[in-house]
C-alpha cells in the first residue's frame, strides 16, 4: 500500500503544480498546457484509486478534447500568444470565488463521505456506472447533453456568421469585438473570395478578380 | 502474483521490437512497392533488396546535425516528438500479438497488459498523440508549421470522434471493454460455418468508417494535409531536423503499423485462425503468424493507397469526416445497439430475420450516405473555384478571418500586390 501512497501523493503534487502553473502563468499556451497536465494528473489520481475507466474517459474526454479545443481557440482567434501580460483586474473577485468554492467542496466532501473507510480499492465496474448514468440520472445527462447541444449550436452559428457555404450571404449582425473562430471547413481560397464580396470597397474588388 | 518478473520483461521486449521491425520493414516496403507503381526502382543498395535501407537511414538522421531554430518555444519544440512516439508505443500495449505461449513453464500471452478498458487505453493514446503534433507545429514558431499542425490536429480530432464511434459498436457487440473479450469473441465462425466471426461482417459500415478513419488519423495519404508539399513546405514538422525529425517520422510510420494493428484485433479477430491441428504448444505461434499476415495486409492497403490516390483537397475532408463517416458509424452503433438489446430480450432469433433487419438498417445508413451527395456537389460549385489570389497570399488568409475591417484591406492590399 505504501508504494500507492508515494505514487499518490506525486500524482497529486503535479496535479496541483500544474493547476498553480495554469492561474499563474503570464502565456496563454502554456496556462493551456498546464491546464492539460493538470488534467492529465487528475487521470492519474483516478487510476491510483483504482477507477481505470474514469480514469481513461478523463484522459479522452478532457485531455484530448477540451484541452486541445482551447488550444484550437487560442491559436485560431489570434488571442495574444505570445508574453503579452493579460489581466482583467479581477484578482479579487477571482480569489474570493474559487476559495470560497474550495471551502464549500471541501466541507460538503468532508461531511458526506469523512467517515466513511474504503478497504478493498476497486473501482466500480463499467455496468454499474453505465447503468447510473443511464438508467438512475438519466434526467441530468439528458439535461446535460442539451446544453452541450445548445452551446454547439451557438458556436456553429457564431463561426458561421461570415459566409453561407453555398454562396447565399446570411443575414447577420457583425460583431466587432472579440475573435470569433473561422470555419475550418471553408478552404483558404473561399475564405477569401468571401472576403472580398461582402466588404472590400468596389475598388479593391475588381482588383482581387483579375 | 506467481509470474516471475522475466514474463512482463519478455512480453515487453518482444512486442517493443516487433513494432519496431515491422516499422522499419514499412518503411523499406513502402519505398520499394510506390517505386514500383512509378516505374522507379526504389532503394536496392543495402543489403538483399535494399531492406536494410532503413537501418542505415536511421544511423543517418541519428547523426545529423539537430538544428534548433532561434525563434522556437524550446522546451515544447523538444517535447512535442517525443510524446509522439511515446504515445504510439504506449498505446500498443493492450494489443496482443499472439495467442498464448508456453516458455520454460510459464504460459502467457504476447501482450504487454490485458486492461480491463483496453479499447479505450487506445483511444486515449490516440487523442495524446494529438498533442505531439499541434505542440510541434505551435512551439516552431513559424507560420507554415503553425498552419500544417492546425490542420492536422483538427482532422485528427475530427476522424478520433469517428473512429471512437466506431470502435464502441465494436464494445457494444462484444460486450466487453478487455481486447481479449474482444479477440475472444471474434473465435470460432459465425452465422454460418466455414464463416470467420470477425466483427467485420456484422458490423461493416463501422468496419468501413474505422478503416478510413485510421488513415486519416495516421495522417497517411490521401489524408496527408499536414505535409501537403506544395501548400504547407512539410507542415508541422518544417523547422525540424535531425533526430527529432526522426521521431517525427517514426511516429507517423509507426502508426501505420499500430492502426493496422488495431483493425486487426477489433475487427478481424487478431491472432485467431485455423490451427490445423497443431498441438497446443505451437497453437499460440500459429495465432502470431495469422496476426502478421492480416497486418501485412493493412500495412501493404496503406502503402498502396499512398500509391494510387491523389491528396484530398481539405474541405473535402472535413465534409467527409463530419457529414459521411460520424453519422454513418452513429446509426451503426444505433443499430448495434438495438440488435443487442434484441438478443436479450428475444434469443435464438432466426438468421433470416435477422439478415432483414441488417438489410433494412444498411439502406438507412446508404440513404444517408448518398441522399448528402447532390447538395454537397452543388456546394463545391462555382463559388468554390473562384479565382485563387495565388500561392503568395496564401498564408495571409487567415488574418483575414476575423471579419475586422483592418485585416480585409490587408488582404486586399496582398492580393492587388499578386494580381498583375
Amino acid at each position: 500500500m505504501t508504494g500507492l501512497d508515494v505514487v499518490f501523493v506525486l500524482v497529486g503534487l503535479l496535479t496541483a503544480a500544474g493547476a498553480v502553473l495554469t492561474v499563474t502563468s503570464k502565456n496563454l499556451v502554456h496556462a493551456a498546457l498546464a491546464l492539460a497536465v493538470t488534467l492529465a494528473g487528475i487521470a492519474g489520481v483516478f487510476l491510483v484509486l483504482h477507477a481505470d475507466f474514469l480514469a481513461l474517459v478523463q484522459l479522452v474526454v478532457y485531455v484530448g478534447a477540451v484541452a486541445v479545443l482551447f488550444l484550437f481557440g487560442l491559436m485560431l482567434t489570434r488571442a495574444p500568444i505570445g508574453r503579452e501580460a493579460l489581466d482583467s483586474q479581477n484578482r479579487g473577485l477571482a480569489l474570493a470565488v474559487s476559495g470560497g468554492l474550495f471551502v464549500v467542496l471541501s466541507t460538503l466532501i468532508v461531511l458526506a463521505f469523512g467517515d466513511v473507510r474504503v478497504d478493498a480499492m476497486t473501482g466500480p465496474g463499467i455496468d454499474v456506472i453505465g447503468i447510473a448514468i443511464f438508467a438512475v440520472w438519466v434526467l441530468p445527462f439528458e439535461l446535460l447533453s442539451m446544453l452541450l447541444l445548445a452551446a454547439l449550436i451557438g458556436a456553429i452559428v457564431l463561426a458561421r456568421r461570415e459566409d453561407g457555404e453555398s454562396g447565399e450571404e446570411a443575414e447577420v449582425t457583425r460583431i466587432e469585438v472579440g475573435d470569433p473562430p473561422i470555419n475550418e471547413s471553408d478552404g483558404p481560397p473561399a475564405e477569401v473570395a468571401g472576403d472580398g464580396q461582402a466588404e472590400l470597397p468596389a475598388g479593391s474588388g475588381g482588383g482581387g478578380q483579375a | 502474483m506467481e509470474t516471475p518478473l522475466w514474463v512482463p520483461l519478455l512480453q515487453a521486449t518482444v512486442v517493443f521490437t516487433y513494432y519496431l521491425l515491422l516499422t522499419a520493414l514499412l518503411i523499406w516496403a513502402e519505398r520499394r512497392v510506390v517505386a514500383r507503381m512509378q516505374s522507379r526502382l526504389g532503394p536496392n543498395r543495402v543489403g538483399p533488396f535494399g531492406i536494410l535501407q532503413t537501418l542505415v537511414d536511421g544511423v543517418k538522421m541519428f547523426f545529423k546535425e539537430d538544428t534548433t531554430p532561434g525563434m522556437v518555444n524550446r522546451s515544447i519544440f523538444t517535447v512535442a516528438p517525443l510524446i509522439g512516439v511515446i504515445a504510439g508505443f504506449l498505446s500498443i500495449a493492450v494489443i496482443p500479438i499472439g495467442g498464448e505461449v508456453t516458455l520454460f513453464g510459464e504460459t502467457f500471452t504476447l501482450v504487454v497488459a490485458d486492461l480491463s478498458i483496453g479499447v479505450l487505453w487506445v483511444l486515449a493514446m490516440g487523442s495524446i498523440h494529438v498533442y505531439s503534433v499541434f505542440l510541434g507545429g505551435w512551439a516552431s514558431n513559424s507560420p507554415y508549421p503553425l498552419l500544417g499542425g492546425i490542420r492536422s490536429s483538427a482532422q485528427m480530432v475530427s476522424y478520433e470522434i469517428a473512429q471512437g464511434l466506431a470502435v464502441a459498436s465494436v464494445i457494444i457487440y462484444a460486450g466487453s471493454l478487455r481486447v481479449s473479450d474482444i479477440v475472444a469473441g471474434q473465435a470460432g465462425s459465425g452465422f454460418a460455418d466455414g464463416v470467420p466471426g470477425w466483427y467485420a461482417i456484422p458490423l461493416f459500415p463501422a468496419f468501413m468508417v474505422f478503416v478510413i478513419g485510421m488513415v486519416a488519423e495516421a495522417g497517411r495519404p490521401p489524408f496527408d494535409l499536414a505535409e501537403a508539399e506544395g501548400e504547407l513546405v512539410g507542415g508541422f514538422n518544417t523547422e525540424y531536423s535531425g533526430l527529432r525529425f526522426g521521431m517525427f517520422m517514426l511516429a507517423e510510420f509507426m502508426s501505420v503499423v499500430t492502426m493496422s494493428a488495431i483493425v486487426v484485433t477489433l475487427f478481424l479477430g487478431g491472432p485467431s485462425g485455423p490451427t490445423f491441428g497443431a498441438p497446443e504448444a505451437f497453437a499460440g505461434l500459429i495465432g502470431t503468424g495469422w496476426f502478421l499476415l492480416k497486418m501485412v495486409v493493412f500495412i501493404f492497403f496503406f502503402i498502396l493507397l499512398r500509391g494510387a490516390l491523389p491528396r484530398y483537397r481539405y474541405d473535402r475532408l472535413m465534409d467527409l469526416g463530419w457529414k459521411v463517416l460520424i453519422p454513418v458509424a452513429l446509426v451503426w452503433t444505433l443499430v448495434t445497439a438495438a440488435f443487442v438489446i434484441l438478443e436479450q430480450e428475444q434469443p435464438g432469433l432466426g438468421t433470416d430475420l435477422r439478415l432483414t433487419l441488417a438489410s433494412i438498417a444498411a439502406v438507412i445508413v446508404g440513404w444517408l450516405l448518398f441522399s448528402g451527395r447532390e447538395p454537397r456537389d452543388a456546394g463545391d460549385g462555382l463559388d468554390r473555384h473562384e479565382p485563387a489570389p495565388g500561392p503568395v497570399a496564401a498564408p495571409t488568409t487567415d488574418t483575414a478571418d476575423d471579419g475586422t475591417t483592418p485585416a480585409s484591406d490587408d488582404t486586399a492590399d496582398d492580393r492587388q500586390e499578386v494580381a498583375p
